[in-house]
């Protein structure tokens, strides 16, 4: 283990955490853009030019607003809670391989943080990590919605998980392998898992909007019953790093939804215009990207096409087979 | 009773395996937003752009000065009988000598109040006025953050005596309006036809 | 060098984390201090380079089992009006086999031989590939033997939560 690769390491974890972060917060913007545009609205448009500067503009509101820490909390998991839920979406990106590697005067600079041969497993159980933060924040506010938003939220997560399980693993097993920069590489040209595995890519994605905790199924939010759910009694950043968390959950999602089933940095027919390995390999990122955000705008397409479940048909779905 | 031809018959029928997947239903929901993605927007970026409003418009109320700049306005009280919403009151006052270029009749409004909370902006006002005096214009109401600062006294209705600063009420003085006003039981809702 | 560092960190904390369960008041805390023991074990699992075995401890344990205690726990609500009361014999009683207990830990870790490396450390003996190759040979029988226990397990869940036999 030299020095220059643990600096290059370093280095790329920060881009990695700092794109992560970028494309959370303009996650923000598109989703209003996106609402607005279905709804034949324009959408947030003062803050800058088309309202680029929106996403700032409401960080700072985030900061500037009051701290309120109920008196009857559980201080210290109060504050764990968020942080937590933080932490734990952004632990994700360190296994996605966002290209193939670079190969600069014959060093080898793979664009994957790291390649463990246990991708999957690392990914699900950060994942199922994720029902923590919401329960810790929950319960320790104290407050019988934010207790019964948590437990609505994690209760979710858990049951989905399974379903996600299930299609995983029938994704494991034609790819035979558990690290993602393998399977990104084995979905070369046209071999994409989603035609192997429509249907495992299908289920995947609804326990993807249900991890989220997105419409159709986000009900741990819900003013007629709940009031805000897990987060009613936070303010300021720390509600801001609950709303946060579910934008780079998202961004996560996408991009492991495009890595699992969508061929990743590939594209098919462009070795035939690129043969330069560097250049394809930073074509491969900006491919990524690019499913990526069409993945993201999946999610808020059907966020504002799609009324939601109810809370038994939910679990219904999620859990029952009839 | 039938009132339309558009009603339905709901029929409870079993639904078939196509419909009972919802995916169908869902990719079609789905369509729908689609287009609309496309669409023309509908949103007016309220103060760069207005909403287009009708030349007769009925906006913000003036009091009319004649041509010398005395005020027509002669407290007769007929707007404040017309007005359904009772948003217009006023006290009369009788002229001094030496007023005439102030005042046009020998009778004028001391103090002409309308509440802009309470109008209904139906233009009955200016129906009913025999002298020409009250007219609707273009002009919006403010938005102001107390009641009291909504009862628009004299200060504000009545226009300014300067001639470039005088409200154009042309659109509202045709002589269809003139002929309309002259026979006073035509009423906004009757249909008005000149040459019957 | 640094891997010996790490194992004596981790080892503080387990044990601290350990503690840290039994000596909390909030049965809450408790449960969190728990899964923060199980981060620790993972870690070392970690260190022994058996990746699968930490992932999978994570998911099972700190992701599902101690998610299903906290839930109980907190909607059972408990704290020191609802703690029962215990007799001072009960007490005693506790303690003294407790500490029997102890005794005898102490006793058979004495007397248990030093065991030595027979062979040299296969650092990927933990990874998956090698996990499965093992599992599906050598361990056939324990592992299909395991899969029915859980099956039962599972039979016998199903049985539990159905609201009523007919």
């Amino acid at each position: 283990m030299t020095l220059s690769f643990l600096i290059y390491k370093i280095i790329l974890v920060v881009i990695v955490f700092a794109v992560t972060l970028v494309v959370a917060m303009y996650s923000t913007y598109a989703e209003r853009k996106v609402a607005a545009f279905l709804q034949d609205r324009i959408g947030p448009n003062r803050a800058g030019p088309f309202g680029i500067l929106q996403p700032l503009a409401d960080g700072i509101k985030m900061f500037m607003k009051e701290e309120v820490i109920p008196g009857a909390s559980n201080k210290t998991l109060f504050i764990i809670g968020p942080s937590l839920v933080l932490l734990t979406a952004c632990m994700t990106g360190v296994v996605i391989p966002w290209g193939s590697p670079l190969v600069i005067d014959g060093t080898v600079y793979p664009l994957q943080i790291t390649d463990v041969n246990i991708g999957i497993l690392y990914l699900f159980g950060v994942i199922s990590l994720g029902v923590y933060g919401i329960m810790i924040g929950g319960w320790a506010s104290n407050n019988k919605y934010s207790l019964l938003g948590a437990m609505r939220a994690s209760s979710q997560m858990i049951s989905y998980e399974v379903a996600m399980g299930l299609s995983i693993i029938a994704l494991v097993m034609t790819t035979g392998t558990l690290s993602l920069g393998q399977i990104a590489e084995q979905q070369h040209g046209w071999h994409w898992n989603v035609f192997v595995q429509p249907l495992g890519f299908f289920i995947f994605i609804i326990c993807a909007f249900a991890e989220t905790n997105r419409a159709p199924f986000d009900l741990p939010e819900c003013e007629t019953e709940l009031v805000g759910g897990y987060h009613t009694e936070y303010s300021s950043m720390k509600l801001g790093f609950f709303l946060f968390a579910e934008y780079i959950n998202m961004f996560i999602s996408s991009a492991v939804i495009a890595t699992f089933y969508f061929g990743g940095y590939n594209m098919p027919f462009i070795e035939r215009f690129v043969q330069d390995p560097n250049w394809l390999a930073i074509l491969g990122v900006v491919f990524l990207f690019m499913k990526i955000v069409f993945f993201i705008f999946v999610f808020m397409w059907v966020r504002w096409t799609l009324p939601r479940f109810r809370y038994d048909q939910l679990m219904n779905l999620g859990l029952l087979f009839k | 009773m039938q009132l339309t031809n558009r009603s339905k018959v709901v029929v409870k029928k079993e639904m078939t395996l196509s419909e009972r997947l919802y995916i169908p239903a869902i990719f079609s929901g789905m369509l729908i937003t689609l287009k609309h993605l496309f669409r023309k927007k509908v949103t007016i970026q309220y103060p760069e752009q207005t909403r287009e409003v009708s030349k007769i418009w009925r906006g913000q109320h003036v009091l009319k000065r004649d041509e010398i700049g005395a005020e027509r306005c002669t407290a007769c009280g007929l707007c404040a009988v017309a007005c359904p919403a009772e948003a217009i009151t006023m006290v009369a006052a009788e002229r001094k000598p030496g007023e005439e270029h102030l005042y046009r009749e020998e009778k004028y409004a001391a103090s002409y109040e309308i509440n802009m909370l309470r109008c209904i902006f139906c233009g009955d006002c200016e129906e009913a006025c025999p002298k020409e005096a009250i007219f609707l214009t273009d002009r919006k109401v403010d938005s102001l953050y107390t009641r009291a600062e909504l009862v628009y006294g004299k200060d504000i209705l009545v226009e300014a005596i300067e001639k470039d600063k005088r409200v154009d009420v042309t659109a509202r003085e045709t002589p269809d309006v003139a002929e309309f006003k002259a026979n006073k039981v035509f009423g906004h809702n009757k249909v008005f036809d000149k040459n019957s | 060098m640094i891997t010996t560092y790490l194992f004596y960190f981790l080892s503080f904390l387990a044990i601290m984390f350990a503690l840290m369960v039994v000596f909390s008041k909030n049965p809450v805390h408790s449960v969190l201090y728990l899964v923060l023991t199980f981060f620790t074990i993972a870690g070392h699992y970690v260190l022994l380079n058996a990746q699968f075995l930490a992932a999978v401890h994570i998911i099972v344990y700190a992701g599902a089992i101690m998610v299903l205690f906290l839930f109980v726990i907190m909607l059972l609500n408990l704290n020191k009006e609802t703690e029962p009361h215990k007799s001072v014999w009960l007490k005693a009683s506790a303690a003294v086999a407790s500490g029997l207990l102890l005794v005898v830990l102490v006793g058979s870790l004495k007397s248990a031989e030093t065991i030595v490396a027979t062979n040299a450390f296969d650092p990927n003996i933990g990874l998956i590939e090698n996990l499965g190759k093992v599992l599906f040979s050598e361990f056939l029988l324990p592992f299909e033997v395991s899969s029915v226990l859980l099956l039962v397990a599972m039979v016998g869940a199903v049985m539990l939560g159905k609201k009523s036999i007919k």
